[in-house]
């Protein structure tokens, strides 16, 4: 292994800012997996870190293949989780809004640039990325429509699903975008949470990843085989809403399949208590997404919900 | 009269409404309407000088109204309240959601509502205040996409400046483009600093919109007389000052001057070790119609932005 810093920026009261990637094996670049790239990402560091030690210990057992590299880079901003902040600390801009980057622009757009020429030439490209919304997934594979995007390489992971999502504007500045455009092979991996770290789901990302570099001939391992990935269209999944806005009491979690007609959730209101609105599932599916927070918006997206289907 | 354009229930004992002022004539004038927008970013106060003197303007005058006049001084109350640039609770930057969607969450919600009540106006200007780190002199920003239709309205509207940049995919996603391309010309409007007011650029703007309300038929009292701006279609034309290090920039001369190449524009400093880290100069004749306001910079942070060889034409 070698830690090597891939980006650097010298400040004038902090600590200079640096980017460390970890390199596993020497050769061709194989694969390149990003963590945290927001300051409140710590589930996706939280696997970065697991991923670390055990690429360690399958190296020491000179189990990566001979001829491939892999680099990890668990954490893009270490300024913004140090302060407990989510994007970066002087503007508020979002590092992955960047991309590709440009080496005379501003601070976070030499950082895209710095890591995108570090990352750009890998075969594989793997984020451990995660949603604006508060709440929890079902860990799966998102890839984006681009043209080049490759589906039946996303089922190598072995998750319960792959999530095709056609882009909108602000998605062609994401590393996931730019990488495919960039001729990587780019994959989106999404786990539960995003500030509380949920070590299960984490094993079962780490576990994910390391079966898809042996079934793309990076590494030897012995391990997860995973589940026959189903591939979902964004566009297929029902969104549900609520009508009222109070305190949320979830009653079906992310992964729980559901039947038409279901309560999922109730509404009470703030000051009195009274449960004012119950939330019903339109379908029968399975549940993708589940808002976790304490109180509620009106008309959020509190579930999303992959319909029943004999095609899946 | 006030209307509210959307609202939507908190959780916690608040209704969210985005308002808006409509002045029309009492027997709803000729059907023209001119929309005046500000506040999608929290932190962008020039545009509330803007939209309270145009209020107290014509409502002092309302017998010269023969169209309509919408005021919108608030798309992200929550914003302007907490001195938040986006919307709080959702670190979200407003103007990435346009044009929303009725179907889409709260934010989106909004957005499609706002759409919804400005679409179908004659004409639209949406009042930025750069932000909390540059000063800019009163200019509009056209997308090349559409400066065909908004280059007229533009030199009218009184402004120093005009830039028409490239197109870009992210801005696809900005309250002025979604309009633009469903046929609702909106212009950009850009000039002052965050979170402070620059009374004299307001009140030149405000003659400026005065003078197209008059063009656009919705006015019929007094006019102002517009100044002549520069137009700049060439991306080439600008320069874009970065700062090559970190420290505390320290500007030696301000937005809107003239500059020979070589001229000082500003330094940045070390405040713990004593030193000059850089001298930023000119790297030729030019219009400095940026600044740097806020003084603490990073690598890489905008410094500044010359228009090349404008210096005797403002």
């Amino acid at each position: 292994m070698e830690k090597k810093i891939l980006f650097e920026i010298k400040a004038l009261y902090r600590d200079d800012f640096r980017v460390t990637g970890y390199s596993f094996g020497q050769g061709e670049r194989a694969a390149c997996v990003v963590g945290s790239m927001r300051g409140n990402e710590n589930q996706q560091l939280y696997c970065c870190s697991q991923l670390v030690r055990k690429l360690k210990e399958l190296e020491a057992e000179g189990r990566i293949h001979s001829g491939k590299e892999i680099l990890v880079v668990p954490c893009v901003n270490p300024y913004s989780m140090n302060i407990k902040k989510r994007f970066w600390s002087i503007d508020n801009t979002d590092i992955n809004r960047m991309f590709p980057g440009y080496d005379e622009g501003e601070t976070t757009q030499r950082i895209a640039g710095g890591l995108f020429e570090a990352i750009k030439d890998y075969r594989y490209g793997l984020q451990f990325a995660s949603f604006y919304m508060p709440g929890r997934f079902v860990p799966h594979i998102r890839v984006m429509k681009t043209g080049f995007e490759d589906v039946e390489l996303a089922r190598e992971f072995g998750f319960p699903y792959v999530l095709l999502h056609t882009p909108r504007p602000f998605d062609t500045a994401t590393l996931n975008y730019n990488w495919q455009i960039w001729e990587t092979k780019a994959f989106s991996v999404y786990t539960t949470t995003t500030e509380e770290i949920d070590r299960s789901s984490a094993r079962q990302a780490v576990e994910s990843v390391l079966n898809f570099l042996r079934k793309a001939d990076v590494i030897d391992y012995d391990g997860f085989e995973g589940y026959v990935s189903k591939v979902v269209s964004t566009e297929d999944m029902v969104t549900v809403r609520n009508r009222s806005a109070g305190f949320f009491e979830g009653k079906a979690e992310a992964g729980e399949h559901v039947r038409k007609g279901q309560v999922l959730a109730c509404i009470a209101d703030c000051y009195e208590g009274e449960v004012i609105d119950e939330i019903r599932s339109p379908i029968d599916g399975t549940l993708l997404f589940a808002h976790a927070e304490p109180r509620v918006y009106q008309n959020t997206a509190v579930y999303k919900i992959i319909p029943e289907r004999e095609e899946w | 009269m006030i209307e509210t354009v959307v609202q939507v229930e908190l959780p916690v004992d608040e209704t969210l409404r985005i308002r808006r002022m409509r002045l029309q004539p009492e027997d709803g004038g000729n059907g023209r309407r001119i929309s005046v927008v500000t506040g999608i970013h929290g932190d962008e106060l020039e545009g509330q000088y803007v939209c309270y003197k145009l209020s107290d303007y014509i409502q002092k005058n309302m017998g010269c109204l023969r169209g309509t006049v919408d005021i919108y001084p608030a798309l992200n109350p929550f914003g302007i309240d907490s001195i938040t640039r986006g919307i709080p609770a959702f670190d979200l930057d407003m103007n990435r959601i346009f044009p929303g969607s009725a179907e889409g969450d709260m934010n989106e919600y909004l957005a499609a509502q706002i759409v919804r009540g400005v679409a179908g106006s004659d004409l639209v200007l949406d009042i930025h205040a750069s932000n909390i780190f540059l000063t800019e002199v009163p200019q509009i920003r056209i997308n090349e996409l559409h400066a065909d239709r908004l280059l007229p309205w533009a030199k009218e509207a009184n402004v120093d400046f005009i830039w028409i940049h490239g197109a870009s995919t992210v801005l696809e996603s900005t309250f002025a483009h979604s309009l633009n391309t469903a046929d609702t010309p909106t212009l950009v409007v850009e000039m002052g600093v965050g979170m402070r007011i620059t009374q004299s650029y307001g009140d030149q703007l405000f003659a400026g919109i005065v003078h197209l309300m008059k063009r656009l038929g919705v006015w019929d009292g007094e006019d102002f007389d517009v100044r002549t701006p520069v137009v700049s279609a060439d991306n080439d034309d600008v320069c874009f000052l970065n700062a090559s290090a970190s420290g505390i920039f320290l500007k030696s001369v301000n937005h809107g001057a003239s500059l020979r190449a070589g001229d000082l524009i500003g330094r940045i400093v070390n405040p713990l070790t004593g030193e000059v880290i850089d001298e930023i100069k000119s790297p030729a004749d030019g219009w400095l119609f940026t600044i740097r306001e806020y003084p603490v910079v990073s690598e890489g942070s905008l410094l500044g932005r010359i228009l090349y060889g404008k210096k005797d034409s403002v």
